[in-house]
């Protein structure tokens, strides 16, 4: 029961998902479907909440390695959960006044946008800004021409890296026209264009094949790996 | 010295990526730009739209992202107000709903004020379900939206009483920064729909690549991370920006974001360069010694 039904629930919404790509008859059924997907996602919000906060606090409770993070992690999520949810200092909406919690959590002045504002706005912008630092890092140490293909990737990366800024144009634009396809700009939108879409596209193509047989042998109830261990 | 440079601490290339990154932000370094044909292509989509024309503005990244993508946001709406197009905003991205509030406030309700809420914008806010949002508002908008980001009924907002779907746009812009973007736009929108769905985006760098196989029958423009944002809002400045009388650019530092930040991209490009050169010399120097196996 536990793994036949929903089983089940996979292969009949994957099937009428096929069907109804075919026939136009059919075409509203796939409306249907995939406006049970989009509540079952928003659903899933609450047990990616759940599911979050049973792993935090049983790393706090096992006290196992790095559970200090584990409570940041943790009073974070709950913090912002609370200030949100219950709408925390924001003002009522101006046509409801009499209803104090017809207000945007999220307006500017709240504790949930000072929140977004000063704490996770800068956190995340400054993981994603560390990035250049360790990539530049990485590049000094193994971005290495060992052999042909290295070689070739190691030419193509600095056309690109100085195809994207004026220094490209500044140090390539001496070619006269009869040589204009190697100033950097033609020459980058050459690589990207021509090369770059071709692997692309070589790519896009084996993997829709794969998804195509994964999706098949799912929706015959061949892989079932997707339902879990079923141990729990 | 080799043994110097092989025995590098990786502080030392901190430290140089931290000065090639704060040294043009604080001098304000700006370097010439020229729109490339992807760039070109984004902002003639737009040029081809009449006044009242109808604009899906979809924002689908986050603060993370907002370095490469922010400048280009603000220039898409900063280009559908001086063209005065009807511009719906939604999100896919959770964050996303905050990165349209952002733009609203610093573009629509700071320098177009004569702009109304629900006549010449709405913003329908975020909603879950990835792609499978998409695949829904392409047929029945109201099926999954009932309300505007701020609870307003959605039969009650003037603008949304003759979108069925979002068919009824003359054009589609996404600002993505990854799943679900502008791929998912192509794949569940403009292939099912080609001929009532035009689309343009902007995406970050490592994205690029990925969409270039759908340019330009499915994508018409692409706008490849900052450098990208730097030619678009280069042209559309061109074309809109206030001048003085003796003819040069006065315009607020929010309309040169795209080509500001690129200041700080050429000097970390070159930096990059440079280090990889060095590795490169470091090695084969070693080699030719027989110090490498």
């Amino acid at each position: 029961m536990k793994r036949n039904v929903p089983l089940l629930v996979a292969i009949i919404a994957g099937f009428v998902m096929i069907v109804a790509y075919f026939i136009p008859y059919t075409e509203s059924w796939q409306d249907k479907v995939s406006i049970w997907f989009d509540v079952l996602a928003s659903i899933a919000f609450i047990l990616g909440g759940g599911n979050l906060l049973k792993i935090q606090l049983k790393k706090i409770s096992e006290q196992s390695a790095g559970w200090g993070y584990a409570v940041i992690t943790a009073a974070s999520f709950l913090v912002m959960l609370i200030i949100g949810l219950f709408k925390i200092g924001a003002p009522p909406h101006q046509n409801y006044l009499h209803m104090s919690w017809s207000g945007d959590y999220s307006e500017t002045g709240t504790p949930f946008w000072w929140l977004y504002e000063f704490a996770f706005k800068p956190l995340q912008a400054t993981i994603f800004a560390m990035l250049a630092f360790y990539v530049a890092s990485a590049a000094f140490r193994a971005f290495r021409a060992k052999n042909v293909e290295a070689f070739l990737l190691l030419g193509t990366a600095f056309i690109i890296l100085l195809g994207r800024t004026a220094a490209g144009p500044y140090l390539t634009n001496w070619f006269p026209d009869w040589m204009s396809g190697l100033r950097a700009q033609p020459l980058t939108d050459y690589l990207m264009q021509v090369f770059n879409t071709a692997g692309s596209r070589a790519i896009m193509i084996g993997i829709a094949l794969g998804t195509a047989s994964v999706s098949l042998k799912i929706l015959l109830g061949v892989d079932r790996s997707y339902l879990g261990s079923g141990d729990e | 010295m080799l043994e110097f440079f092989k025995t590098l601490d990786r502080r030392w290339i901190f430290l140089l990526m931290g000065l090639a990154v704060a040294i043009p932000i604080l001098t304000e370094a700006k370097f010439p730009e020229s729109a490339g044909s992807l760039s070109q292509a984004v902002f003639n989509e737009i040029e081809k739209l009449d006044e009242g024309d109808k604009v899906l503005l979809a924002f689908d990244f986050d603060p993370g992202s907002e370095g490469e993508l922010g400048p280009m946001a603000t220039a898409f709406v900063r280009h559908c107000c001086e063209k005065k197009l009807k511009m719906y905003f939604m999100a896919l991205w959770p964050v996303g709903n905050r990165m349209i509030e952002e733009n609203i406030t610093k573009v629509i309700k700071a320098d177009f004020p004569d702009l109304v809420y629900g006549r010449d914008y709405v913003n329908l806010g975020f909603k879950a379900g990835n792609e499978g949002v998409i695949k829904i508002i392409i047929s029945d908008m109201v099926q999954l939206y009932t309300t505007d980001a701020a609870g307003t009924a959605i039969n009650s907002i003037p603008m949304m009483t003759d979108i069925d779907n979002i068919r009824k746009m003359d054009l589609v812009i996404n600002v993505s920064a990854g799943y679900p973007g502008t791929k998912e736009w192509v794949q569940y929108a403009v292939t099912r729909y080609p001929e009532d769905i035009r689309l343009v985006g902007g995406c970050t760098g490592v994205q690029a690549p990925l969409l270039y196989p759908y340019i330009p029958e499915q994508l018409p423009g692409l706008l490849a991370a900052i450098k990208g944002a730097a030619e678009y809002e280069k042209l559309v400045l061109d074309k809109y920006g206030h001048r003085d009388t003796d003819g040069a650019l006065v315009e607020q530092g929010k309309y040169l974001e795209g080509q500001r930040r690129m200041g700080p991209q050429l000097v970390a490009h070159v930096l990059m360069v440079l280090l990889i050169l060095a590795g490169n010399i470091i090695y084969f120097t070693e080699r030719r010694r027989g110090g490498q196996r």
